[in-house]
């Protein structure tokens, strides 16, 4: 019997094949077709690409974002998307996990486990990940200001799991300038943070080096009413300073770049963002190589995620997202994105349901293994009007930086609140362009039913409400049955190593987390040494 | 059209979301309608929001919370507001509040919510005709 018979191997509708290297009319594709200037993909500055073979080598990842209520729900939801097709988890964890607050603390009250999933000890994350084989996953956690107590958590839970720590694959997001400025997650004044940050990536060279130790995000001060020149602008600006931060502590910069990764919105301007992520990319090569003299062509390589959808979606006429979450796929693949999460049609009114979640997985695999766009590498480059905007864009974003330099820096900026009042006066135009109908969107400033704001809920997902309840009395049992005497001393130990400068307190938060010591516990002693940050109010 | 002079609106981010883009927005546009505005930042609890509003003699308060835990934070800014015998002071609220939740903070006192979608100059019109 041959599978020409009908019968042979049945497929395996989880894996499917890679794009077939033709056109569906059998014309055979070449991998890229050579430009002008001789520039391909996969060199040097890497305007094209930073693989040769594009997604042929390999697709993006499928990245969605989950995580709600406690841990065992988590789970559970883990379960469901790894075996619907997704290839890495997303963490999304509650704002008082993000902020530092143990579920029991007065700050924490109302936020337990709401907009994601509490993660206070390695307690937690030992159900989080129950039956989920660390070293077959890459998880990404957007964490930020406690980023380096959950990537503690993370190689604790691999050490007890029997996983070897060089297996762990996945990113935490670890990116404060930008917390700062747009999504307020900050604990710490800059210095101090910015040494957390160092800590985390050396830490990380030596260790886990197939984790991605930060991911330098431009997608909230997007979110938040930057334009796509001034995301990518403040975004490279961000990865500057880590990159100068890493030169003081001593770091090798030809080793240490290759760990650093970006993070974007993509909106609704087709070709700008094709043309931003087209520049970003040169530009940060060629910054990288002119000033800091780096010569290994993967540290030179511009790698990044996005997100599509955010703040271009309307709470009116919710289908209609769909539509856009699509088109921005596209423009995030032609602009070759390592990996992409689509937000679900419902994100801009309330938690998607498992419905919304996996139509928006849908939508990137019908752009992966159907519309044929990721069959050839960069299929615009060459286009007059995209080398063209490329090149414009470019110009524009090192100006951005320019500004910032001649402020006095990124981060005399954020102390002084310069970039945050910047931001807040391009929220209000973004704003009123869409008020005065400069900006047109379908279904909510026009085309919409007269008079309708009206939203057709799904089965909205609820937070159990006795669900703060039950994650207050896990912790009250963890209190009671981990050793104490372990918790006190490596806590001791975390404070001693954080009040040195030079002394990387990533093992010491790892022996805390083995320790069953908890997120809030560690946060106070590092309080105790750094202070807190207070926000400039500037308007 | 400076219909809001003379008003003194304090604008407040409780609890631990760090989303300001609209509370800045609403800000620095009631501003450009002649009000007075006190922003609090960020990560403020219901309690220091309401001595806030009191101290400085508050015609309106506005609490803008995108994390879903609207329902637990205005009720005890509410509350707040009341042990201070400050119940004049109008409460309005911002963000990402699903319309079901809509009457559930109406029956807290809340004189108006307002959605992202919603025009700014139809903000500052409801407001100004909450506050005559």
């Amino acid at each position: 019997m041959s599978a020409r018979d009908g019968g042979g191997e049945r497929i395996d509708p989880r894996q499917p094949p890679s794009p077939r290297p033709e056109t569906s009319s059998g014309i055979p594709l070449p991998e890229f077709l050579a430009r002008e200037d001789g520039e391909i993909p996969g060199e040097y500055p890497f305007t094209r690409g930073i693989f040769k073979s594009g997604y042929r080598g390999r697709l993006w990842t499928f990245r969605q974002y989950s995580g709600f209520g406690s841990a065992e729900e988590t789970n559970e939801r883990y379960k469901f998307l790894l075996s619907s097709g997704s290839t890495g988890l997303s963490v999304a964890l509650d704002l008082p996990t993000q902020c530092g607050y143990d579920p029991d603390d007065p700050m924490a009250r109302g936020e337990v486990g709401k907009v994601g999933v509490s993660m206070f000890s390695l307690a937690e994350a030992e159900t989080v990940f129950a039956g989920i084989d660390l070293s077959r996953i890459s998880t990404s956690f957007t964490i930020n200001g406690t980023a380096a107590i959950l990537y503690a958590m993370y190689v604790a839970l691999s050490d007890k799991t029997g996983v070897p720590r060089s297996a762990l694959t996945g990113t935490i997001q670890n990116d404060i300038l930008k917390e700062y400025v747009a999504r307020g997650t900050w604990i710490f004044p800059v210095r101090p943070s910015m040494r957390l940050i160092a800590d985390t990536i050396l830490f990380s060279n030596e260790h886990t080096p197939r984790f991605n130790p930060i991911s330098i995000a431009g997608a909230h001060v997007r979110d938040a009413g930057a334009t796509a020149v001034e995301e990518m602008g403040y975004t490279l600006a961000n990865g500057l300073a880590y990159v100068e931060e890493l030169l003081r502590r001593g770091g090798d910069a030809n080793s240490f770049a290759k760990r650093l990764s970006f993070f974007f919105y993509v909106h609704m301007d087709f070709f700008e963002e094709v043309a931003k992520f087209r520049a970003g990319r040169r530009l940060w090569a060629k910054l990288l190589k002119e000033r800091y003299g780096i010569t290994d062509p993967k540290a030179l390589m511009f790698r990044f995620g996005v997100v599509c959808g955010g703040s271009s979606l309307t709470g009116m006429q919710p289908y209609n997202n769909i539509s856009r979450v699509a088109i921005e796929t596209m423009a995030a693949v032609l602009g070759g994105a390592q990996s992409i999460f689509t937000c679900a049609y419902d994100e801009a009114f309330q938690i998607p349901t498992e419905f919304s979640t996996e139509l928006a997985l849908r939508t990137q695999q019908i752009i992966a293994y159907e519309s044929g766009i990721a069959k050839t590498v960069d299929p615009l480059g060459g286009s007059e009007f995209v080398e063209w905007l490329t090149d414009r864009m470019e110009g524009e974003i090192a100006t951005i930086l320019r500004e910032l330099e001649d402020y006095g820096g990124v981060e005399k900026a954020i102390e002084d609140g310069y970039l945050q009042m910047r931001i807040a006066e391009r929220a209000l135009e973004r704003k009123q362009k869409k008020d005065r109908g400069e900006t047109v969107v379908v279904g909510e400033n026009y085309f919409g039913a007269a008079g309708a704001a009206a939203v057709e809920y799904g089965e909205v997902f609820k937070p159990d409400p006795a669900s703060e309840h039950r994650i207050r009395s896990r912790l009250e049992d963890l209190r009671r049955q981990r050793n104490a005497a372990n918790v006190a001393r490596t806590l001791d130990a975390l404070e001693r190593a954080a009040r040195t400068s030079d002394t990387n307190v990533m093992p010491y938060l790892v022996d805390c987390c083995h320790a069953y010591a908890t997120l809030g516990e560690m946060v106070a002693r590092l309080k105790a040494c750094w202070g807190e940050f207070s926000e400039p109010i500037r308007l | 059209m400076e219909t809001l002079r003379g008003k003194r609106i304090v604008i407040a981010k409780p609890g631990l979301d760090g989303h300001d883009a609209g509370a800045k927005i609403i800000a620095l546009t009631l501003r450009d309608a002649g009000a007075e505005v006190i922003y609090t930042g960020l990560r403020k609890t219901p309690e220091y929001i309401a001595r806030v509003a009191v101290e400085e003699d508050a015609d309106a308060l506005g609490l803008s919370i995108l994390s879903g835990s609207h329902i637990e934070l205005v009720s005890a800014t509410i509350e707040s507001l009341r042990r201070l015998a400050a119940e004049d002071i109008k409460v309005f609220v911002g963000g990402t509040i699903p319309t079901p939740d809509h009457e559930t903070l109406k029956g807290f006192g809340v004189a108006a919510i307002y959605g992202a979608q919603m025009r700014l100059e139809d903000v500052v019109a409801s407001l100004a005709d909450h506050l005559r």
